[in-house]
């Protein structure tokens, strides 16, 4: 007897009970779909992740005050190191570097106010965040060396006192109950994982040492950003630095007082994160993929005994132990095979759904189904179905033919 | 005379059931030659089913040497088997055994199925279908037609391969009396058509009258041998 002919009996016999049929395969649609649909959200999230961690800006390098042990004498980073790391002859691989304070305050305007994060900054700052504004115009030198009293607002920020986005040059706002005039209002980016950048105001950074956000020393910086020349260049950009900031700071050899973070090693850690929670959601749907397994395996078994008789039959008929193994090895094959082409289908229905909710909840989540997942599902249900059918098949294909016949 | 089909010498058949052992044949012989028509008559647990078994291929002897067409097929494996039922043996049961959810025509395939020559199945059973007169009834299911149809469906399932001998267990026992002579009839003028070997197991002496010889069985040996 050939394959062909096996899948065609085995189709006969399942088409036969098809209520029974119909419930084997939804074990095997459900470990599929779920499987599939966990694996998509999965790798959606790590999309969505990266792709945040992208939008920050491209090429960063994070460098930030204190090393991973503990330092005698650690020094802050400070605006002279800022410059320094600007420095074309000492760090070719930068092409830029903006410093920032970091801090929060009470933004107020004729009576309405709220409070904010607010970030004392450098021009290079729009570049290196790729920050882009909706009107007005970026901090300046001028603005830098004048330590004037100028701020950009955020969307955010400008709807709760302003109640409006635009048309906000040359307003006057409080902040910490200073007069700001406001130059501009940055692009509105939506919510994202670390901060939401609609609710900031920017100043300058000298501004803020002086006036706003104190700290022990006035030129010290909370973060420096650090834009690489290029992708490739930021291992090297992180080297210079690295030298720079050591001998500026004398730092002891494997005593750094700063920490350099690169957008690939954010990427990285974000991706082993979601990794490790696609895996994990990825297991418990496989659990049910296995109870699915264990279901057809239970219907394969009900199925040798009731057809013992048949079986006796084929086996006096000139049926080989091979040819019963094949025929219910079919079957089995068939009811997985046929629910992992269903249950693809339908985790795709699932993820597509979910992915519609995180979109209607404003959050960004695509969820993707590549090709490996696919390939790994229907892998995965042959292999169910094979794992799980051999045992019945092989209990049919054992039967002795004189016993089988005279099965009752 | 040469032309002996069924040749078995000193068979025995022991069954061990938990400690005790049942002795079902004790060196029982027997020959049957091509074309005759033989019935195997004995008490109830006389070994008669063990014989039919054994002459069927469907299970071995203990001990002894059995020769099925020139084959000695004792002490093969279950594969071999399977394959000398497949070519050489075809059944018809009491209870017909035919597969409810196919046709008689596919029931008449099955064997074919598992044959290695694989031409002209289709054709070969609706040929064996006519022979038992069942041309128009080909489409139909089992539970579509009456328990004589039934039983000749079995009979063209046994006759498919051409088989040399054809092996009847009570195969009137589930008919009416009737139905039950004709479907002897049956048996015998395809016995006198195409010359096949037949091995009638019954204990309805009526059916034994009608066969060209008796074998009594009894506690696993020939009784005697009677001449119809």
């Amino acid at each position: 007897m050939n394959i062909l002919q096996a899948f065609w009996e085995a189709l006969e016999s399942l088409a036969a009970n098809k209520m029974r049929s119909a419930l084997t395969i939804l074990g095997i649609v459900i470990g599929v779909a779920s499987v599939i649909a966990m694996l998509a959200i999965g790798a959606g999230a790590e999309n969505t992740i990266t792709g945040e961690i992208q939008g920050v800006g491209s090429n960063l390098l994070f460098v930030l005050s204190g090393g991973g042990k503990d330092v005698r004498n650690p020094q802050h980073l400070t605006t002279g190191d800022t410059e320094a790391i600007n420095d074309p002859f000492q760090a070719p691989s930068v092409k830029n570097a903006a410093p920032a304070l970091q801090g929060g305050g009470e933004v107020s305007y004729a009576g309405e106010s709220t409070n904010t994060s607010i970030y004392g900054v450098t021009p290079p700052y729009a570049e290196v965040r790729s920050i882009n504004l909706s009107e007005g115009e970026f901090i300046t030198e001028a603005h830098v060396l004048g330590r004037a009293s100028v701020a950009l607002l955020g969307t955010g920020v400008a709807e709760d006192i302003f109640g409006r986005k635009s048309g906000l040059i040359g307003e006057t706002v409080r902040i910490e109950g200073q007069n700001f005039r406001v130059i501009g209002v940055l692009e509105e980016k939506g919510g994202s994982a670390f901060s939401d950048e609609d609710d900031q105001i920017i100043i300058p950074i000298t501004t803020a040492q002086t006036r706003l956000i104190r700290r022990s020393t006035q030129d010290r910086v909370d973060v420096i950003f650090v834009q690489a020349v290029s992708a490739e260049a930021i291992p090297q950009a992180s080297e210079e630095i690295s030298q720079i900031l050591r001998t500026r700071h004398r730092c002891k050899i494997g005593e750094d007082d700063f920490t350099i973070i690169t957008q690939q090693d954010m990427i990285g850690v974000a991706s082993s994160i979601t990794g490790v929670l696609t895996i994990f959601l990825g297991g418990i749907a496989a659990i049910s993929l296995l109870v699915g397994g264990i279901g057809i395996m239970n219907i394969m078994l009900v199925s040798v005994v009731e057809r013992t008789r048949e079986i006796g039959l084929r086996k006096a008929v000139g049926a080989r132990k091979q040819d019963i193994l094949v025929q219910f090895l079919a079957e089995s094959l068939l009811l997985s095979v046929v629910g992992g082409m269903v249950g693809i289908g339908f985790g795709w229905v699932i993820s597509t759904v979910v992915g519609k909710i995180a979109v209607a909840n404003d959050v960004a989540l695509n969820p993707a189904i590549d090709l490996n997942s696919i390939l790994l599902a229907t892998l995965f249900s042959v292999a169910v179905g094979l794992f799980f059918g051999i045992y019945p098949a092989n209990r049919a294909a054992s039967l002795q033919p004189v016993e089988a016949l005279r099965y009752e | 005379m040469n032309d002996i089909v069924v040749k078995g010498h000193d068979l025995t058949k022991v069954y061990t059931m938990g400690e005790m052992q049942v002795h079902a044949l004790r060196g029982l012989s027997l020959e049957i030659r091509k074309g005759e028509v033989v019935a195997i008559m004995g008490p109830s647990g006389s070994g008669k089913s063990t014989l039919m078994n054994i002459l069927g291929c469907l299970d071995r002897p203990t001990s002894g040497e059995y020769y099925l067409d020139g084959v000695s097929v004792a002490t093969m494996n279950d594969d071999q088997l399977a394959k000398i039922r497949n070519q050489k043996v075809g059944f018809v049961f009491q209870t017909f055994n035919l597969l409810p959810r196919a046709t008689a025509l596919s029931n008449v395939i099955l064997p074919l199925r598992y044959a290695e020559d694989r031409k002209n199945h289709r054709q070969r059973a609706e040929q064996a279908l006519a022979e038992v007169d069942l041309g128009d009834r080909m489409n139909h299911r089992p539970n579509e037609l009456s328990g004589g149809q039934q039983q000749r469906v079995a009979v063209a399932r046994a006759l498919v391969n051409n088989p040399a001998i054809i092996m009847a267990d009570e195969p009137t026992g589930n008919l009416d009396t009737k139905t039950g002579d004709a479907m002897m009839e049956l048996l015998l003028s395809l016995n006198k058509e195409k010359g096949t070997t037949l091995i009638i197991i019954t204990h309805d002496p009526e059916i034994g009258q009608r066969a060209e010889r008796i074998i009594y069985i009894r506690d696993g040996v020939v009784e005697s041998r009677v001449a119809a």
